[in-house]
This record gives C-alpha cells, structure tokens and sequence, in this order.
C-alpha cells in the first residue's frame, strides 16, 4: 500500500509543480499550498505507515500493549504542517500586497528587481 | 624579543605598519614637520640593517621564525643574506628619504597623514617580500605591495587617469600575483619545502623536477608583471599619476624591482638552464630597448625617467637570465646604482614641477641659478645614470658590459642591446638633467625658487651616496656588493671591487662608444624625438590601448553572460532549478542501476482506494479550474483526502491539524482571493504547458521512485521504539505524538512556534505598510510635526 501512497505523493508533487510553473500568481500560490500537503505526506510515508493503532499507552500501562503507528514522523509532519500553513499564509499575504503595488498577477511582469531594458553596461574608470 | 642583534629584525618590520596606524594623527597635530618625526623609523630600520651588514659579509645567513598557520606549514619566517640585507637597506634608506620630500611636496595637502600611512603599509610590506623566508609569507607581502601601490597611484581619486592608472597597475600586478602564488605551490611540491632557505640549498632538484617548465613561466609571469618587462610595461609608465615621492620609491627604487628580486632570488635553484637563459634575455632585452625608445619620445620629465626605469629593469632581466657571475655583479651593481639615481632624479623632477609648476621639458630652462641645490643633486645623479667616473653607475655599467659580453652563446646579442639601451640612457639622463637648468631662462607657470630642505635633502644625499659608494669601491664591494652576489649566485664571491679597470678590454671600449654615441644622440635629441613620435603614431595600437579593450570587453562579456543566465524571468529561473532537482533524483538511480522494484497496488481496501482517488480528483480539479471558487474549494478536496489517509494510518493527530489548517487555508484563500480581481485561468501557451508538465511530472515521478526505493530498504526503528519505551516513563505522557513534540524534541517546537510567529509578523508588517501609504496624513498634521 506504501506504494500507492508513494504515487499520490508524486502526483502532488507533479500538480503543484505544474501549478507553480504558471505565470499567473493564484496557480502558483495554489501550488504552493499542495506542495506542503506532498512534502508532508512524503515524511510519513517513508516512516512506513500501517494500519495499527495510533501510538497511544493506555491508562494503567508503561508500554503500548500491541504494535502502534511510528510516532516519530507524525510528530516530524505535525510541525510542518503548521509551518508550512504559516509560510502558506504569509505568501497570500506577500502575493495579494504585490498584485497591489505592481498592479499585475502575472510574474512574468514582476520586474522590479530585474527591469528590462537594455541599459549599457558601465564602461571606463 | 630583544631590541638590537637579528632578533631585532621582527621589530623592525613592524615598525612601518606601526608608523602607518600612528601617521595621520602625528600629521594632524604637527603637520608636514610630521615627516621628521616619521622619517625616524626607516631611518631606525636601516641603521638595524646596517649593523648585520658586517656579519653577513663575513658569509653569514640568518634564519629566524615563528608558527603563524602550523596546520598548512605557514611559518612567519625570515631570511637574511647578502641579497635582502642589502635590498632592506635600500628600502629604508631611500625610504626615510621619501618621507621626509612627502612632507615638503605634500605640503598642506589635506589628506597628507593618509599618504603617510599608505607609504608606511608600502614600506612595511616591501621590507616583507625581501625578507621573507616562507613562501606563502612572500606571497602575501608580495599581494600587499600590489594593493598599496593601487592605493598611492590613486591617491589623487579624484581625477579619472589616476582611478584608470591604479586600476591597470593593480590588475597587471594582481594577476601576476596570482601566477605566482601557483608558481610557488608548484614549487613547494616540487622541491619539498616551501621555506626559501631549503629550497637554495636543495640543489638541482627544481631544474630536474618535471614541473621546472610550469614553474619556470609562472614565476617569470610574475616577475615579469611586477617588474614591467614587456609586454607588461605599460602600466608603470601609467603609474606617474602617482604623486612624485611615490614615483620616486615605489615605481623606480623599491616596489618594481621587486620582480627582479624574484628572479635573483630563485637564480641559484632556476637559473642556468636553456629555458632560463633564453626567455629571460630576450623578454628583458626587448624591454630595455623599448623603454629607451619610447622614453626618446616623452617630453614630461616624469615620464622620460618612467622609461628609463622600464628600461633599466629590462637590462637587469636581461643580466639576471644572462646567469654568469660577471653579468650578475653587473646587475646588482647597476640595481644599486639605479635606486640611487633615479631616486633622487625622480625628487629633482617633482622639485621642478611643485617650484616651476611644470615638467614638460620644453616648457623648462635656465634654472640653475633659481634652484643649485636641485641642479647639482640632479647633475650628480645623471652623471651616475650616464656611467661616468668616478659614479657607481661607472663602475656598473663597466662589469655588466663586461658580463654581457662574456656570455657563452648570446654575449654579441646581449652586448650589442646593452649598448644600444645605454647609449640612449645616456642622452636622456642628459636630457633630464640639463635641458631644465642651462641654457636661456624660460618663463615657467610659477616664478620657480630652491625648494625646503625637505625637497632637497633626500635628492643631493642619494646622488652624494652614489658618487660615494664609486670612490670607496673595495668597501661597497666587501661589504654589499660581494654578498649579495654570492647569494645570486649562490657559492662564495669574493672578487675585490675596482673603481678604475685594470686593463683594457672590451667592456671600456664599449663605455667610450657609449659616451660618444651618447653625446651624439642628446645633441640630436630633438630630431629623435619626432622620428620616435612619427613611428609610434604609425604603430598606432599599443598593450596600454589593448588593457582599455581587455577591460571593456571583460565588462561588457560578463554584461551579456548575466543577461543570458539571469534573463529576469521567474519561470526560467523555476524550471532550470526543478530540471536540477529531477537530475539530481534520476541521475543516480541511473548511474547505479537502483531502481525501486515495483510492487503493484494490493493490499488497499476501498475506502483507503476511495479517499485516494477523491485526492486525484481534487488535484485534477484545481488544475483545470476555470475560476477562483473552483479552485479553491478543489485545493480543500485534496486537503481533506490526506487528512483522512492520516487517519486511516493510525495518525489521528495529524488528521486532526491538518483538517483545521485546511480550513482556515480555504477561508483564507477565499478572502485574499475574493478582495481581488485574479483569474486562475491558465494563461500558458501549449508549448509552455507541455514543457511545464514534462518537468513537473519527472520530479513527481522521481520522488515517488525515491519513495517507492526508501519503504522497500529495511526499516530501523531504533528512534520509535526509544520513544515508545521511554514515553511514559521519562516524559510521562501517554500520547507519544504529544511528547516527541512538547518533551523529547522541544527545542524543535519552539522553533516552529517562531516561525508561526515571525510570519505573523511579517503579515502584520505587509499589510500596516500599506495602510500607512494609503491614507496620508493630513496637511495640519504635518505643519503640526513640523512646528515642534
């Protein structure tokens, strides 16, 4: 089963990177946010998932009494969840100030830092 | 570290770097007197140097160091002989002299302190390069010369040819340097060591080695560069922006010859071989004759004295490849002379300029009675320049022809450009020192009078010292002269020096020959000039043009290289960066034939089969959606199916996070997306959708094999069962989820609440920023501000 998961993975990571590619800044924050699904569902996965139980001790227990899921990944993508929803929220944010400020969607036309134009290049002393 | 004896030597190259950090303060206060406070310490230096001179001339060499990079076998090491005594002494010397005319020609200058402190780094970092026993360690000093020459030719940053100057001196030098820093690591294999006194005393193990070719070409690349041999000469012709006393020490007594002290330096291990005696001739020939030529054509007193100098490095090249013992005494007779002569010429033509306020000779003449002092230091320094007895320069010019001509092989060739060079030497060290001073008065910018006695000092001592050193010849022979070369030449010299020749041979014709041709060529001055000045124009193209090309075509190559790569276009920079990361996946599956082995699809029921396809389907929905709404409630689709594979496989934490964050992601892409006007449509041409999905779907596919590779490798559970087993007993928590991120890894967690809030605060920030702009305060507001 690790293996259809593994597919779905790559499929995400596809999609996203598809989305990503596009020049328009809705795609691309949209890729964004399934990367972070992909990424995450990676770093499970390759902890190898099962059908167990989840890793719980019951009450009046040292041990769990049967064999739990692997705690360490989901502890792993706990925290990366919320990162990357964090990161998710903050690109929105940076996305829509800058559809504000340039006036366009499209990052193909975002060249603030780069502008076109064929300045020469500074020659002499 | 004692004060006085070898030890003192470390102390003494400290002192410059010292003087330096202390000269701009002592200047302010004192102002240009400073130069005599500050001409103390080479003045100090070069009495340290002169009390070794007895024990070295007795033979001795002396080692001393300490560990600076032990790791790398960099020692700060010194080695003193015959050859960098006497080069320290020269440095000092002329340095203490150079001092005290900066503070007469710089005069109220505003940034006098800080030409003071460069000419100390200078000095500081000259003294290094001769005295330093571990090659790194020269290299560096080496290095620095570059750099403080770069900075005392642009001293006057103001002025575009002087910026232009020091940039060419520094890319020249600078490249050579690096040439040379190879050259010495080639050495260190070759040879074992990178201490020059074991190399010297190493033998023939250098010139047997394999690598000697490769040596041999990057060490004369940088010789050759620092020492202006052609075709690297034109940058220090270029260097004369520099004000004077930097002409006068950097560029004609200390800092150029740096390069043929390399090569003395490395004679006894490199020298005497074909490669050797061939290169080094011809290259340093050419040179001298080149010089002599274009200097005929100059007219500034400045620049005619810059060719000379050309010139005369090229004839010590030449001498030093020559590689015979006579040629080689020649040379350090004639490097000793020249320090002492184009020194004080140098200071007698920045005298002219800052009294009469020009240095065009033909703008010049009748000064002897405005300026005697300057006329006779200048006057006794060419008469040391022309070879005239009783001068050093005489005695110089006596053995180096002698040597030339003894050469085995090329001795005609080596004599006829000796004499050539000198015949034409002589008309311009006429030129130099007559045509300023006799004849009829010329109105000059200034109303020219004797300068300071710190302009004229340094100028009469230097030449007084030439002709000294001429009259006690046995004494500048046993004592400097006889040391440095045995270390050139490696072995024992012992031959006395002979102010007046023993009998007649073939060097004093040529001397005579010399002085006639020389004569001849000074009254014909004037027609040479212009018949110099009619070739050179037809020439046209020359290596000062071809460094303005190089450096225009660096700027403007690199120009269109970053235009190609950085196009400025986000999706070219997105894909090349996922091409990378698909190669880096793919490539080593492929280079060692691993690929995942594939095991089908069993083993899901339907409702695990279910959820995962619904993710599919909301994948392929928000790939295809045409408007936002679409968009963002399939985005959720998929959101929600992993959340429920996480709690089909036992992690009901997860499940639980990622529903709330999937949540809030839709409300908040629904409200940014809403407020806006943004069309997820795709935009993209069908080429770019082909391309796209091509490297979309290899890094998709990569890291699913990647996956598919990891799961099916046995697994280690050594961390799950740490943390299973010590869960509740250490951390005393029963949800094990819970105490890897609050207990076992809570550092982790805190970073990750950073994080949360760090971004937090960047989305307050972006959207405060704008607020501000967005409603500007009011006009009463401001004057309000402004009133208080």
């Amino acid at each position: 089963m690790e293996f259809v998961i593994a597919s779905l993975v790559g499929l995400l990571m596809s999609a996203s990177i598809y989305l990503m590619l596009s020049k328009k800044l809705v795609r691309v924050l949209m890729g964004i946010a399934i990367l972070g699904n992909s990424v995450n569902l990676l770093i499970f996965t390759g902890g190898r998932i099962t059908r167990s139980v989840p890793p719980f001790i019951p009450e009046g227990s040292y041990l769990p009494l049967e064999q739990t899921a692997n705690p360490l990944p989901q502890a792993l993508v706990l925290t990366a969840i919320v990162i990357s929803f964090s990161f998710l929220a903050y690109f929105l944010v940076l996305g829509y100030r800058a559809y504000q400020e340039l006036g366009t969607d499209d990052v193909l036309e975002m060249r603030v830092a780069e502008p076109k134009g064929d300045e020469k290049p500074p020659l002499g002393y | 570290m004692p004060f006085s004896g070898v030890e003192a030597t470390f102390w003494a190259m400290l002192a410059p770097f010292v003087a330096a950090v202390l000269a701009p303060m002592l200047t302010q206060k004192l102002k240009h007197n400073a130069a005599w406070v500050l001409a103390a310490v080479p003045a100090l230096i070069f009495v340290h140097f002169l009390s070794l001179v007895s024990s070295v001339a007795a033979g001795q060499t002396h080692t001393l160091g300490l560990e600076w990079v032990p790791t790398y076998g960099v020692t700060f090491s010194i080695y003193l002989d015959g050859l960098s005594t006497l080069f320290a002494l020269l440095i000092s010397g002329i340095g203490a002299f150079v001092v005290l005319y900066a503070g007469g020609y710089l005069k109220g200058h505003p940034q006098q302190g800080r030409f003071f402190s460069f000419l100390f780094l200078f000095m500081g970092s000259m003294l290094g390069v001769v005295l330093a026993d571990n090659l790194i360690t020269l290299f560096i000093f080496w290095e620095l010369t570059s750099i403080t020459s770069f900075l005392l030719i642009g001293f006057d940053n103001l002025r575009t040819a002087s910026r232009r100057s020091a940039v060419q001196a520094l890319v020249v030098t600078g490249s050579g340097g690096m040439a040379l820093l190879a050259g010495f690591l080639l050495i260190g294999m070759a040879g074992g060591s990178m201490e020059m006194s074991e190399i010297l005393a190493s033998g023939d193990v250098l010139r047997d080695s394999g690598l000697y070719g490769a040596i041999f070409i990057l060490v004369c690349l940088g010789a050759f560069t620092k020492s202006a041999q052609f075709p690297f000469h034109f940058w220090l012709p270029n260097a004369m922006e520099a004000p004077t006393p930097v002409s006068a020490y950097l560029h004609s007594a200390t800092m150029v010859k740096a390069g043929v002290y390399l090569l003395m330096r490395l004679n006894p291990v490199l020298g005497d071989t074909a490669l050797w005696t061939t290169v080094l001739p011809i290259f340093g020939g050419l040179t001298l004759l080149a010089g002599v030529i274009i200097g005929i054509r100059q007219t500034d007193l400045k620049l005619m004295l810059a060719y000379t100098t050309v010139a005369s490095l090229g004839l010590l090249v030449m001498l030093t490849g020559a590689s015979n013992t006579v040629a080689i005494k020649g040379a350090v007779l004639y490097l000793v002379a020249h320090s002492l002569f184009k020194g004080s010429l140098f200071m007698m033509a920045g005298t002219i300029d800052h009294e009469a306020g020009t240095r065009d000779i033909t703008k010049l003449g009748g000064l002897r009675n405005a300026m005697p002092i300057t006329f006779a230091a200048a006057v006794l320094a060419a008469l040391s320049m022309a070879g005239l007895p009783p001068f050093l320069g005489f005695i110089a010019k006596e053995i180096l022809y002698d040597g030339a001509y003894g050469t085995v092989g090329s001795g005609y060739l080596i004599s006829l450009a000796a004499l050539c060079g000198n015949i034409l030497m002589f008309a311009l060290a006429a030129a130099v020192a007559l045509k300023p001073f006799m004849g009829e008065k010329v109105e000059t910018p200034k109303h020219a009078h004797e300068g300071p006695i710190l302009l004229w000092a340094g100028p009469i001592t230097l030449a007084v010292s030439g002709l000294l050193l001429g009259l006690f010849a046995a004494h500048a022979g046993y004592f400097f002269i006889n040391p440095m070369v045995s270390a050139v030449d490696g072995g024992t010299y012992g031959k006395e020096l002979y102010l007046i020749p023993k009998h007649l041979n073939m060097a004093l014709l040529m001397s005579v020959l010399t002085i006639a041709l020389g004569i001849f060529a000074y009254l014909r001055i004037d027609t040479l000039r212009e018949l110099v000045g009619r070739a050179l124009t037809a020439i046209g193209w020359g290596p000062d043009r071809g460094f303005d090309q190089l450096m225009d075509g660096l700027v403007i190559t690199s120009d269109k290289f970053i235009r190609t790569v950085q196009t400025g276009s986000m999706v070219t920079y997105m894909r090349a960066c996922f091409i990378a990361v698909a190669l880096m996946l793919f490539v080593p599956m492929m280079t060692t034939g691993n690929w995942p082995t594939f095991e089908g699809f069993q083993n899901l029921t339907f409702y695990e089969w279910a959820f995962v396809i619904l993710a599919v389907i909301g994948l392929y929905a928000v790939i295809t959606a045409k408007n936002r709404v679409t968009g963002i409630v399939s985005l959720g689709i998929t959101g929600f199916s992993v959340a429920v594979i996480y709690t089909l496989f036992g992690a009901p934490d997860l499940s639980l996070t990622q529903f709330m964050v999937e949540t809030l992601s839709v409300v908040i892409l629904a409200l940014v997306m809403t407020r806006l006007d943004l069309k997820p449509k795709d935009v993209r041409s069908k080429e770019d959708r082909v391309i796209d999905g091509v490297i979309a779907g290899s890094v998709g596919l990569g890291f699913a094999m990647l996956l598919m590779s990891v799961v099916s490798l046995p697994f280690d559970a050594t961390l799950p069962e740490f943390f299973t087993q010590f869960s509740y007993s250490i951390a005393h928590g029963r949800n094990l989820v819970n105490v890897i991120l609050v207990d076992f890894r809570g550092f982790d967690t805190i970073g990750e609440i950073a994080v949360v809030m760090v971004a937090g605060l960047a989305v307050l920030a972006l959207i405060r920023v704008r607020a501000k702009k967005a409603q500007p305060k009011p006009e009463v507001e401001v004057m309000k501000e402004v009133a208080e």
